[in-house]
């Protein structure tokens, strides 16, 4: 570290180890810590007990609290902390610390190591902590001098929020935690080499308005990035589009940055994005890019991708600028700053727009919007999974509470995606990037804890669930309401989906076989359990599952071989969806090239 | 963007100055390996004793596209500094410095001599049967003179991998 680490350290105060981390985490604004005791952090487990500041929340597993400070992270906007022991615990975290990292939240994970004079030695609970979390973090500390140990927690922290946000790991050596040092305040100056740009340059925002004003396709299509900026920023991009008249796609991670009843939400692109999305984005003559990164689940192929448009991108992050896409007019910044300048020069700029086109690009997507490509038929007896999903939606509405929903990953993920409406930022929490199957249980109790009074729902499917199953102790040992919405299909239904479709219904290893029973599990853990078979069921049974004030297990039977669609299969373009039975048209088919691609 | 040719090659030499710290030359090297980039040659050393500043130099080759990216990434991890393209900044010097065995007697012994001289390698040590030969230039010298030493009695090579300075008053600074 340099000097400008070391702040005014006058008449600094000497204290242990620990008593200097828990001092910097409350000057850093922490309150809540989700962690798991062992013997290198025991130091730091102590110094907890004699204080009330920050709260500790026992998770289960370590990767859980991950996940849950993830959840809180990305419920709040700040920075979600992470304590562990050594070793197997530091390792537990590395899928939660990489889940986070693809997603862009900020996190800070202390990490327990054993005492310096140990490193290297192979001594009991060691590991390469810092060697095996490197490309898992934003960046990761070793502290072995503890007069640089209340600087680098302060770094930590700056490093997790600032630019695009990720997690930072911080590993400390027991003797560290238990020697004597001084304490320093956060510095104010900027720091020595890490300085992300957040306003845009204004050059290229004129440039880019002088093109969107003279898009006659164009599409905003709005990712993570305005989550992270802040609900401002997604205020600004409602005010951007509305203004504009443009239409709106959002990225999974995007959902909730630009209201889903409204008009120009033309709903989620990709994979399986709307049919109306997609096509747009196909079409576009220009694409306004705004914290998002062109990740292979939204482009498709990649050679096939809006090959008509120019392209504008905002981001934080210069190295998601031509990664995957090469782009006309790149604005690195914040989004809500960039946003907030496109729209100051937008409203300068005295250049009229292609009205008349751009009504034509409205008929041309309302067309596409009337096929309904969302559209199921519930029939029978077998509760269709989309069905439940929007009428989970619909009874959450008429409760009126600020709803925040987590998932697992699959197909419930997806349907969750396309069938759950969200009107705010900061409501919608999902594992994007690296889809981590276990990921909403954790997500879904950090989100709670945030956010006490709120109506938290983690939807699930049944093989993710017991991922992180164990969680369910930490409900009910923190009386944390969270509800489980499980669609179960007794299939890792994603799987199945790909293999019927790619690989000739070959079902290998997809089945969920001796599934435990749900409702006596939930008992089993303090919850309610509650199973719900029949269609004519659903309606009271999300009912009392949302009237319910404690945790809950609501396990919802439904068809087992329903897949997810639209459906844009790997190494195909946007204009090659694969839409449900119930929509016309779609080209089937997967090429050879894009069976290797997952 | 269709000034970027996807598909060309290029080379590039990079200059980055990091904080001299435990674990940045992993992270360095990591960065190329886990996304795939190639790296040349690769040379490090402080530069900056008082700002504990030390100085990467990364031959690497790739497409425009590629090249961008290696820098980009570079940029953002947290203990580096300053990162320049210098084949794309101007003119630039680039050089290496070899250390190189030759194992011989009798005429070959004084063909090795004279070559030596020709190339201005210096002789810093000498047996009646060996000498070691220090040398710095560009790559191309430095394997020419590598090339000419084998049929003579080539026994060990060592070098150290490129390094790189902008021609004129451009100056790279953290």
């Amino acid at each position: 570290m340099s000097a400008t680490l070391q702040t005014t350290a006058a008449a600094a105060e000497t204290m242990s180890g620990a008593e200097i981390v828990l001092r910097a985490l409350k000057e850093q604004g922490v309150e809540v810590i989700f962690g798991y005791p062992g013997g290198a952090v025991l130091p730091l487990y102590d110094a907890l007990f004699n204080q009330n500041a920050i709260r500790h929340i026992l998770v289960r597993h370590e990767q859980a609290a991950v996940h849950a400070a993830e959840g809180y992270a990305r419920s709040t906007g700040k920075v979600g902390c992470v304590l562990v022991t050594s070793g197997p615990g530091a390792t537990n975290a590395v899928t939660g610390l990489l889940d986070a990292l693809m997603d862009s939240i900020p996190l800070v994970c202390l990490t327990g190591q054993v005492p310096t004079h140990l490193i290297g030695n192979d001594a009991f609970q060691e590991a390469d902590t810092t060697g095996i979390t490197r490309p898992v973090t934003k960046h990761n500390y070793l502290v072995k001098d503890i007069k640089k140990l209340a600087g680098v927690v302060h770094e930590a922290f700056y490093v997790a929020r600032s630019g695009r946000p990720g997690p930072v790991v911080i590993d400390l050596p027991k003797d560290i935690l238990i020697g004597q040092g001084p304490y320093s305040e956060a510095p104010t100056a900027p720091h020595r080499s890490y300085r992300p740009q957040r306003e845009p340059n204004a050059e290229l925002v004129a440039q880019a308005v002088k093109l969107l004003k003279g898009a006659k396709r164009p599409i905003v299509y709005a990712g993570g990035g305005v989550v992270n900026a802040g609900p401002e920023a997604s205020a600004l991009l409602t005010e951007f589009v509305r203004l504009t008249g443009f239409p709106c796609t959002n990225t999974l991670m995007g959902l909730g940055t630009y209201p889903s009843t409204d008009k120009q939400f033309v709903g989620m692109l990709g994979m399986h994005g709307t049919y109306e999305a997609n096509l747009a984005m196909h079409g576009c003559d220009v694409m306004l890019n705004v914290g998002a990164r062109f990740d292979d689940r939204v482009t498709g192929r990649l050679n096939a991708f809006a090959p008509t448009s120019k392209k504008i991108h905002i981001d934080i992050d210069q190295s998601s600028i031509n990664k995957n896409v090469p782009v006309d007019i790149a604005l690195v910044g914040d989004a809500g700053l960039t946003l907030k300048a496109l729209l100051e020069a937008w409203k300068a700029s005295e250049q009229p727009q292609h009205t008349g086109a751009l009504a034509e690009w409205w008929t041309l997507i309302e067309e596409w919007r009337g096929k309904d490509c969302l559209r199921y038929r519930q029939e029978g007896s077998i509760i269709k999974p989309q069905h439940a999903i929007r009428r989970l939606y619909e009874l959450t509405r008429e409760t009126q509470r600020d709803t925040f929903i987590t998932t697992e990953v699959g197909q419930h993920q997806m349907w969750a995606a396309q069938y759950f409406g969200f009107e705010k930022p900061n409501r919608w929490m999902t594992s994007g990037g690296l889809g981590t199957m276990g990921y909403g249980l954790p997500a879904g109790m950090g989100v709670q804890i945030a956010h006490p009074d709120a109506l938290v729902i983690d939807i699930a499917g049944e093989a993710s669930i017991l991922m992180n199953i164990q969680e369910m102790a930490t409900l009910a040992q923190y009386r944390l309401p969270v509800k489980v919405f499980i669609l179960n299909n007794e299939y890792m239904g994603m799987v199945r989906q790909w293999q019927e479709l790619l690989h000739g219904g070959r079902y290998s290893e997809s089945y969920s076989a001796a599934l435990p029973d749900f409702v006596k599990l939930a008992e089993s853990f303090h919850a309610r359990g509650l199973r719900v078979t029949r269609p004519e069921d659903l309606d009271a049974g999300i009912r009392e599952m949302l009237a319910h004030p404690g945790p809950v297990i609501m396990d919802c039977a439904v068809a087992k071989d329903e897949n997810c669609f639209p459906m844009i299969p790997s190494g195909a373009a946007h204009n090659e969806m694969i839409l449900g039975p119930d929509q016309e048209g779609g080209v089937k088919g997967v090429t050879d090239e894009g069976k290797v691609l997952v | 963007m269709p000034e970027i040719n996807e598909t060309k090659l290029r080379n590039a030499t990079i200059a980055v100055l990091v904080d001299n710290e435990p674990g940045i030359l992993a992270r360095v090297v990591g960065l190329f390996s886990g996304r795939g980039y190639n790296i040349e040659s690769l040379t490090v050393a402080p530069v900056d004793e008082e700002r504990a500043i030390s100085r990467i130099t990364i031959v690497t080759s790739g497409t425009e596209m590629v090249i961008e990216q290696i820098k980009a990434q570079l940029d953002r991890l947290v203990p580096v500094r300053k990162v320049c393209d210098l084949s794309i900044e101007g003119p630039h010097l680039a050089r290496e410095l070899m250390l190189i065995k030759v194992v011989c007697t009798g005429e070959q012994r004084m063909e090795a001599l004279r070559l030596a001289d020709a190339f201005r390698a210096r002789v810093i040590d000498a047996t009646t049967a060996s000498f070691v030969f220090e040398m710095t230039g560009n790559g191309d010298k430095l394997e020419a003179f590598t090339a000419l030493m084998r049929p003579l009695g080539l026994a060990e090579v060592v070098r150290t991998g490129v390094i790189g300075i902008a021609r004129g008053t451009y100056s790279l600074k953290a």
